[in-house]
């Protein structure tokens, strides 16, 4: 099984540490990053197969952080997947827009995130597993 | 010369004849048959218009000014051809407000204001007197031609024949309008007098013209070759009129006596009563359009061929050319027709005066009266004591009119004295149509307005014509008042060269109009105003489909039927009953109930309104379906309407946009606190779900997780009741004695355990004795703990230092909380005090909700204190309120 690496972006101390749970329970390798700024460095220099990627955060907010590396050429292979408190339509949109792959709002259901994250990672992974 | 018996005789005989057709027409009408349910008497009753001034006074003015009597009837030609749907206009709104005058009109369109309808009243009362006297002159005078008893001036004053006219058509008028208080506004019998009256006129007044023409004269060919050959009546016959006068045509005169006579017709209160508030049915107002113009035509047709027969037969100052419709006749021996002739401008006198003194009784009753009943808290029975008001200002208007005529009448001419009356009227003009027209017209502008218009009016207009016929000093015209000469009335402000009837006109109704838009402009009406202006300007606009629908419903007949059994037996009535039923079962079907199941709701009844238009037409069934239900007066589209268009209630829009905006923005933020706690709670609990086999202490660590945020969530939804109460000023806030130094104990206390986790130290600095102080103990305590938590949260650990220092001065009481911890950057001093904005650096935020800090400055305002904050990055912060010792208990606003 070919390890992911998977980087949680949230400034909420618990939820980090549920979906750290989670992503490792998932057979991720899990990095953590805890505002925009962070999160951005830590994509660059850590080029993660996926981000969760909190919308509310200090410092640059996760839709910044995703025009951000949407708008570097060489980050292509990102995926992003925006989580956000902030249920709204346009809220969705907008990250649709700034080129995130999905969207869930939260509360979200574990096991819809973690379903969400392996389509994402591809059939690649699948036919591993 | 006829003898006074048969005059007096013939008079009496013809005014019971109208007593006998208005009791007639009453009777129809109670019986349910309206004898003047058609447009021809409409017309007719229009004719009132016509007075002893077209009658007697309109030949004296063709008389030495020629064609210029005609102004006055042009003036109404041109109104009911160019201002019938300002008419109609007029007639829809009355008939749905149930206007009963001319002041009640102006009244209700500024939002029903007393004030306004007192003045109005008061104008058209002072205003019309002057036309009051021109009757009784003109009858008076004709009265002594007609018997050859020519009025001794030095004669008693029980034997002045024009105080007994004016007496007895007191008392006629009386006995004719006021035999009983109507409910209503209509008043049949009337109309249906006056109808007749205007027949009788018309066809004495032209029974003189064809006997002038044809019987003295070879036809009008004939009478206009003579004149032409008549070097001192030539001049007659050209529009440069004034006979020996200025030879130029006063083009702006002309104007401005067509223009008066134009807003006449539409505002004289006896044409507002006729044309406006008689109407029965407002589709009569499209054939008068053409037909009124033709009365008047016919009703001049005679003028000028009678003046200038008169001028022929008798030579220049033979004869007084306003009676020549009696003197022509009488001097040829034709005393039938004189006596016709005295008829007819009996007729067009008294018709005048019965609706003109019944308008403006009902006003005086309605305006002035009934609100100094009301407010002296009357009780009991007010019919008796209005329709005894009513009777004495018909009374007093007739004797104000007999001292008028006795003021100014001797000196001038019917005319002239008529026109001071129309000018008065032609006040209500800019008032009316623009509340017609313009939704910014305000009750302010409409009053100042009137004022400026009618006291020009008096200053220019009704004083000089009582200073000219010597009753006042003239000085004040002639110098000026105090000798200003800026001020003299017949040339204000240095305006000279207008005859002072133009004169008038134009300072008063310039006045007229610049305050009402000017004062209009200055203040946006108010919600009642608009609602008004909104029904009137936009009494034709279509309702949209849904207006109906929302419009919230009142079954009249309430208790005393089913309102659907009522709905059907209506549509039965004018459908019947096949069709009626068929319409009922489509609706129930189309909703899927039985049909005496249906809900007689707003839809339905529009539904049934709808289909009776189409039988009886749109305004009859809404007449029919109102009998039955009653719409409230302002509908949802009309509210939302209201919303679009008033320019205050939209400022009030954008006010509530904006705190609509304030408030999503909190319940976004709300909502995005509460989902934060709850997305760890649901994540950890999933997990321990998705995971049995998870160790213990992997789910011990979880559980406690869960609990953590939990507690936070209800902290959470405990602080956000608390700001939400507090903002909204609901919150109940008790008044405690307190001793702030147990006070403070307290909150250290309390907050001890928080400070011994982080291993800091408390310290409280504080006099031996404070003065108590009156508060809500807990909110008190609760600004406290926040202060004393914050602290905690952030002093470092294990070496955590907090102060808590109280002063007493003799203004307030101070609290500071002094900590050592990290500071607030400058940046972020303000925002700490936002809602949901927490402060401390990305990696140590502390658990909070973000609320503390802006519920505690809450408190502090509330009780008439101030929450700051003072801190330097790295020296630690400090967090102080203050507390007088004495505030006003003022709520604390959102």
């Amino acid at each position: 099984m070919t390890t992911r690496h998977v980087l949680i972006a949230d400034d909420e101390a618990n939820i980090v540490i549920s979906l750290e749970f989670l992503m490792k329970r998932e057979g991720h390798r899990v990095s953590i990053a805890r505002d925009g700024d962070a999160a951005l460095a830590a994509i660059r220099a850590e080029r993660p197969d996926l981000v969760l990627l909190d919308v509310m955060m200090p410092g640059k907010s996760g839709f910044e952080v995703c025009q951000a590396v949407r708008a570097d050429e060489s980050l292509a292979g990102v995926k992003i997947l925006m989580l956000s408190a902030k249920g709204r339509d346009t809220d969705l949109a907008k990250g649709n827009a700034l080129g995130a792959d999905a969207y869930m709002t939260k509360p979200f259901s574990t096991r819809e995130l973690a379903d969400k994250v392996r389509e994402m990672l591809g059939p690649a992974n699948e036919a591993l597993r | 010369m006829l003898s006074v018996a048969l005059v007096l005789g013939a008079s009496l005989a013809y005014l019971l004849l109208l007593f006998a057709v208005a009791w007639w027409a009453d009777a129809r009408a109670r019986s349910g048959r309206s004898a003047i349910g058609n447009a021809w008497v409409y017309t007719l009753s229009m004719g009132v218009y016509c007075t002893a001034w077209t009658y007697f006074g309109s030949i004296g003015r063709a008389a030495t000014s020629g064609l210029w009597f005609l102004p006055i009837y042009l003036g109404p030609t041109l109104a009911m051809l160019l201002a019938w749907s300002l008419l109609r206009r007029m007639v829809r709104i009355a008939h749905s407000h149930r206007i009963t005058s001319i002041a009640d009109f102006i009244a209700s369109r500024y939002g029903d204001s007393r004030a306004l309808a007192a003045l109005v009243t008061l104008i058209a009362l002072v205003g019309i007197l002057p036309y009051i006297a021109l009757q009784l002159k003109a009858i008076a005078s004709g009265l002594a031609l007609l018997t050859g008893t020519h009025g001794d001036a030095g004669a008693p004053w029980w034997r002045d024949s024009t105080l007994v006219i004016a007496l007895a058509l007191a008392g006629f008028t009386v006995a004719f309008g006021t035999r009983h208080l109507d409910a209503a506004e209509r008043h049949e019998g009337m109309v249906a007098a006056i109808a007749l009256e205007s027949v009788v006129k018309l066809a004495a007044f032209l029974a003189v013209g064809g006997f002038v023409c044809w019987g003295l004269f070879d036809g009008p060919a004939d009478i206009f070759a003579r004149a032409a050959a008549t070097p001192a009546l030539a001049p007659l016959l050209g529009l440069t009129g004034s006979a020996g006068g200025d030879s130029r045509f006063a083009g702006g005169q002309w104007f401005a006596l067509t223009l008066l006579a134009m807003l006449s017709l539409l505002f004289l209160p006896r044409q507002f009563q006729v044309m406006v508030v008689e109407n029965v049915d407002e589709r009569h107002v499209k054939r008068a359009t053409w037909a009124f113009p033709l009365y008047l035509l016919l009703i001049n047709l005679f003028v000028l061929p009678i003046a200038l027969g008169g001028l022929l037969h008798f030579g220049k100052g033979g004869a007084d050319p306003e009676t020549f419709v009696l003197s022509l006749p009488l001097s040829t021996g034709h005393g039938a027709l004189a006596l016709l002739a005295f008829v007819g401008g009996l007729s067009a006198a008294t018709g005048m005066v019965i609706v003109e003194s019944i308008a403006i009784s009902t006003m005086v009753s309605n305006d002035w009266v009934l609100p100094l009943l009301l407010r002296a808290r009357r009780t009991g029975d007010l019919s008796r004591t209005l329709l005894a008001v009513r009777r004495v200002v018909i009374l007093a208007l007739l004797l104000l009119g007999y001292l008028y005529f006795r003021v100014a009448g001797e000196a001038y001419a019917l005319v002239s004295i008529g026109l001071i009356s129309f000018a008065a009227v032609a006040q209500f003009a800019p008032a009316l149509v623009g509340g017609l027209y313009w939704k910014g017209g305000t009750r302010a502008g409409a009053l100042a307005g009137l004022t400026a218009g009618f006291v020009l009016w008096a200053w220019t207009l009704m004083l000089p014509s009582i200073a000219k016929s010597g009753w006042l000093a003239i000085g004040f015209v002639e110098q000026g008042p105090w000798g200003l000469t800026l001020l003299r009335p017949e040339q204000l402000f240095g305006l000279s060269g207008l005859d002072s009837l133009t004169h008038a006109l134009l300072w008063s109704l310039a006045a007229n109009v610049g305050f009402y838009v000017v004062v209009s402009l200055a203040r946006s009406p108010n919600a009642r105003e608009a609602a008004q202006a909104l029904r009137f300007v936009d009494v034709f606009r279509e309702r949209g489909p849904d207006a109906g629908d929302a419009a919230p419903l009142r079954w009249r007949a309430q208790g005393r039927a089913e309102p659907l059994a009522e709905l059907r037996h209506l549509a039965a009535r004018f459908l019947g009953a096949e069709a009626a039923e068929r319409l009922f079962a489509d609706v129930a079907r189309q909703r899927g109930v039985r049909v005496d199941r249906l809900a007689p709701d707003a839809p339905l009844v529009r539904h049934v309104q709808t289909q009776l238009a189409g039988a009886i037409g749109s305004a009859s069934a809404q007449a029919v379906v109102a009998t039955v239900v009653e719409q409230e007066p302002l509908a949802r589209a009309d509210l939302l309407r209201l919303l679009d268009e008033a320019s205050q209630v939209r400022a009030l829009n954008r006010q509530l946009e904006s705190i609509d905006r304030l408030k999503d923005d909190f319940m976004s933020s709300v909502t995005h606190e509460l989902r934060t706690p709850l997305t760890s709670i649901r994540a950890f609990a999933e997990l321990m779900r998705d995971d049995p086999a998870m160790d213990a202490d992997q789910r011990q660590r979880f559980v406690a997780l869960i609990v953590d945020e939990s507690e936070r969530l209800s902290r959470l939804v405990n602080q956000v009741l608390d700001m939400a109460k507090i903002e909204s000023g609901s919150g109940e806030w008790r008044n405690d004695v307190i001793d702030l130094r147990e006070l403070i104990a307290r909150a250290v206390q309390t907050t001890s355990q928080l400070f011994n986790e982080r291993g800091a130290t408390v310290t409280v600095e504080q006099p031996e004795h404070v003065p108590t102080l009156m508060a809500d103990r807990d909110r008190l305590l609760q600004v406290l703990l926040n202060l004393l938590s914050n602290a905690a949260k952030f002093v470092p650990q294990g070496e955590g230092r907090v102060v808590v220092a109280l002063r007493a001065d003799q203004r307030a009481a101070t609290i500071e909380v002094r900590d050592n911890g990290p500071g607030v950057p400058p940046e972020q001093q303000l925002i700490i005090f936002e809602k949901f904005r927490q402060g401390g650096s990305v990696t140590n935020r502390p658990q909070g909700t973000g609320l503390g800090l802006p519920i505690s400055r809450k408190i502090v305002e509330h009780f008439g204190g101030r929450l700051w904050l003072a801190s330097r990055v790295g020296a630690g912060a400090t967090f102080g309120f203050d507390l007088p010792w004495h505030h006003d208990d003022k709520e604390t606003g959102p």
